[in-house]
């Protein structure tokens, strides 16, 4: 079977209208309810045979479920699915393979210590046999890698590939299992803007070989670049479809949200004040011997933003650790004026806290919040030994926390507004509030924020980048870190770019653009920088 | 020392060896899919048991062994039901079963024997018989090679040349079959087994099935050994052999060199009862303490890093 889709490419059929291809996915009145929640309701789309499908919604729209309910993870309570014009029941993942669907996940399916070749075989196997699997396998990757852009090391561990080439193990996988239809969920959330150019060029030339894509993403740039048609979906409703030709992304925000929304963030140009943070010659080694940052130089004043760009892992998140009093580094760090310790007992995050300096960390889950606690108790969270929160010696005051937790949350639009509620029953970009309200809400001097909006949906965003550009408005200093690069294009008053441990230029919002700092993230620096942070 | 009593140790670690050997071979196929079995001890003990009653019963080690593994498969599936079905946690499961094996075998033993909980004393079929390799009297003369042949690797019993055999054949399982990948698969990353439409369930409780019996035969070695059983015979191999796993970063060709060196510690234990050391008499408990000490050392994690199958110990829950 494989041999003769291979010869179908060799002769490509000749490029199919998008508007007059037959339909390569129809679904009709697709409804799912978990309990009381209706995740999707009564949802239709049809999409060419050939074309590049977008589905762009809030978290929690239900572009998830409908996924999987294509994929076979659940059943839908109505509706039907037909593929290719054929009715079909999608029971079971290995029903989806079989009728052509092939799935790459936002969190990759690999088995991390298996090679690429063991990856892309496992479920798919011609026999009892391992072997003439491998060996087959090995010969239909080498064509793939040659048709499209897919090359991967076959005996390569998952472990040692980049993020970027763990994805083409996955398209790879739906390609050997001879996938007509490929669905990717949020595929760009982890790579460069090179990685998802490539990405995308790989996609056109699996549109140009007949194959029909639905792209998942809430990044509405990609959906007016890439998609020849997009659907919206908001609260399990299916809200429009339309050609991507005749919409804007304006429009697709308001239908998104339900109301309209400034994609653009209003902001006066900044007034920076006095240095608070100042880092110099900052270095930070990591638990396995690995410097992670390399003699970094910044400073950032009242009154202004200042955006480190860069692909995860490039040193940011252990920049910020140092500022957060959680990791040990060597160099000088002054905060107005005076140093921080950076070793030893007075650097931790209740003396970083003393100090004035406040931290929304990347991780909400695991730094940020503890998720099986109240809302009203993450909310008091690093102040407790404030005098304010306790009775008398012994016993803290939960009565009047409570109700500052609840003040708090008021103030930040947090929904529901229940400071008795755990954690992990609110939304992510209300989880990010509960945060925010914490750390903003004590009026530090420097705000450190990692990844702000990571997980964070589309109305959250706008109330929080609002939030940052209020509190630089009062004149405080802030340290956003973010691998959003339109975030930080937006927020930034001055952007430094890091790329493997050094800051690799700094850049004015207005005097450049996403391919010059893309270059720099890749770790590329032509322009000469000249001395940006005097000007600035 | 001289060349038969070296012999003579070899041969008896060999055969302490092999009960080990079964019983870390099951803990290897239920770990690797991602089933942490701490239950080995008590499914040792149940098989022992029933291999031991039902051997004494009809005269018939062989139905014995049918016996014992077939209880060691019940306490498998129990587990699975636990672990797999209902998604309990599977330390507290494997512990519950160890319990019920200890509390089971001698409630039941005295209510059927009235010997204390033990099984009245095997003997001629009711045992494994030794097996002569060929050539084994003819060979003995000569020197060297002669005796070898004749005392370590010949005259075992069946289930000890089994196990020898298991250990390649768990390898080409696990590394060259479609099964064994997929085994492999589901212990590290349950959902790219889930997504490629295979079912994990399935996949963890056929480990199961393989560990049940595999624990079978090992419980049955020990009564057949022992001629008969008593109560606790297993004496903590379920849990050496979980250390003999570690100690073997659950691969199949470590685990019998981890086991060989479990069984040669307690084969020295059992034949110097006591070593002097100048004027220091080394006591006879520290020298049959050794396979638990090491034990200890192991789980400690002295001996380098073992990295353990990924999804272990988490049962499978599809996400949203």
């Amino acid at each position: 079977m494989v041999s003769t889709t291979h010869e179908g490419r060799q002769t490509p059929a000749a490029p199919i209208a998008p508007s007059t291809a037959p339909l390569a996915i129809e679904l009709r009145g697709i409804s799912k309810a978990f309990g009381p929640v209706q995740a999707n309701k009564d949802i239709c789309i049809s999409v060419r045979k050939g074309t590049i499908h977008g589905i762009i919604g809030e978290n929690g729209a239900g572009k998830s479920t409908l996924m999987s309910i294509l994929y076979g993870f659940y059943k839908a309570d109505s509706g039907t699915v037909l593929i290719n014009g054929h009715e079909v029941q999608i029971t079971d993942s290995q029903a989806a393979i079989a009728a052509g669907i092939g799935m790459v996940f936002q969190h990759f399916k690999l088995v991390e210590n298996f090679s690429v070749l063991e990856n892309v075989v496992l479920g798919a196997e011609d026999g009892g046999l391992l072997m003439p699997s491998l060996g087959k396998a090995r010969k239909l990757l080498k064509q793939l890698s040659d048709e499209y852009e897919l090359s991967v090391d076959p005996d390569a561990l998952i472990e040692d590939l980049s993020v970027g080439h763990q994805q083409r193990v996955e398209i790879l996988k739906a390609l050997y299992r001879q996938a007509d239809i490929l669905i990717l969920d949020e595929p760009t959330g982890v790579l460069t803007p090179a990685e998802a150019d490539h990405l995308f060029r790989i996609l056109e030339g699996l549109k140009a070989q007949g194959k029909t894509i639905i792209l998942i993403t809430h990044k509405l740039r990609e959906i007016m670049n890439v998609t020849d048609s997009v659907s919206v979906m908001r609260r399990g409703e299916m809200t429009a479809t339309v050609s991507t030709a005749d919409t804007s992304p304006e429009q697709l925000a308001e239908l998104m949200v339900g109301r309209k929304v400034l994609l653009e963030v209003d902001k006066t140009p900044a007034t920076p004040g006095a240095p608070i943070l100042e880092v110099e010659k900052l270095t930070v080694v990591d638990s396995h011997g690995v410097t992670r940052v390399k003699g970094v130089d910044l400073t950032v004043r009242a009154g202004e933003i200042l955006g480190i760009a860069g692909v995860a892992g490039n040193g940011q998140t252990e920049l910020l650790e140092v500022l957060g009093g959680y990791q040990n580094g060597t160099g000088v760090i002054r905060v107005n004026g005076q140093e921080l310790d950076l070793t030893g007992k007075a650097s931790d995050g209740q003396s970083r806290r003393a100090r004035g300096i406040a931290h929304v960390p990347e991780d909400r889950h695991d730094e940020g919040l503890i998720l099986n606690f109240a809302a009203w108790e993450n909310i008091v969270f690093g102040y407790h030994h404030d005098p304010e929160y306790q009775k008398n010696a012994w016993i803290m005051d939960n009565a009047k926390i409570k109700k500052i937790a609840h003040e708090k949350m008021e103030r930040f639009d947090t929904r529901p507004l229940n400071e008795k509620l755990e954690a992990k029953s609110f939304s992510g970009g209300n989880q990010q509030k509960i945060v925010l309200a914490r750390e903003i809400e004590r009026n530090p001097d420097l705000l450190l924020i990692g990844q702000p909006t990571r997980g964070v949906d589309i109305g959250a965003i706008e109330f929080i980048h609002q939030q940052i550009v209020a509190l630089r408005d009062q004149g405080k200093a802030i340290l956003l870190v973010s691998v959003e690069l339109d975030e930080i294009m937006a927020l930034s008053d001055r952007i430094a770019v890091m790329f493997d441990g050094n800051i690799m230029g700094e850049r004015l919002p207005s005097e450049t653009n996403e391919q010059e700092l893309g270059m720099l993230m890749a770790g590329i620096n032509n322009g000469a920088d000249a001395t940006l942070s005097e000007g600035a | 020392m001289d060349f038969l009593t070296v012999l003579q140790i070899l041969d008896s670690t060999v055969r302490l060896a092999t009960p080990l050997l079964l019983t870390c071979l099951a803990g290897l196929f239920s770990e690797r899919a991602g089933i942490v079995d701490i239950g080995l001890e008590g499914k040792l003990l149940v098989a022992a048991f029933m291999s031991g009653a039902v051997a004494y019963v009809t005269g018939s080690i062989w139905l014995g062994l049918l016996a014992g593994v077939a209880a060691s498969l019940v306490f498998s599936m129990i587990h699975g039901l636990a672990s797999i079905t209902f998604r309990g946690d599977q330390l507290i499961s494997g512990v519950a079963l160890n319990f019920l094996a200890a509390g089971l075998t001698v409630v039941i033993g005295q209510s059927w024997f009235a010997l204390g909980g033990r099984t009245p004393p095997l003997s001629g079929h009711g045992r494994f018989g030794e097996w002569n390799l060929p050539f084994s009297d003819a060979w003995s003369k000569i020197p060297v090679f002669g005796p070898t042949y004749s005392e370590l690797i010949s005259g075992h019993t069946a289930l000890t040349y089994i196990a020898l055999i298991a250990v390649p054949l768990s390898w080409w399982v696990l590394y060259r079959t479609r099964f064994g990948l997929r085994l492999r698969a589901v212990g590290e990353n349950p959902s790219a087994v889930d997504t490629a439409g295979i079912s994990v369930v399935r996949l963890r409780y056929m480990a199961l099935v393989i560990a049940g019996v595999l624990c079978g035969l090992a419980g049955t070695y020990l009564a057949s050994l022992a001629a008969g059983f008593v109560k606790d015979m297993s004496a903590g191999r379920g849990y050496i052999a979980l250390a003999a796993l570690i100690f073997a970063k659950w691969r199949p060709w470590y685990a019998l060199s981890a086991t060989l060196i479990f069984g040669f510690l307690e084969a020295v234990g059992n034949r110097y009862q006591s070593i002097s050391v100048g004027d220091f008499v080394i006591p006879v408990q520290f020298m049959q303490a050794l396979p638990y000490i090491l034990t200890v050392v192991i789980l400690a994690g002295f001996i380098g890093k073992a990295i353990p199958p990924r999804a272990g110990g988490t049962p499978y829950v599809k996400e949203r």
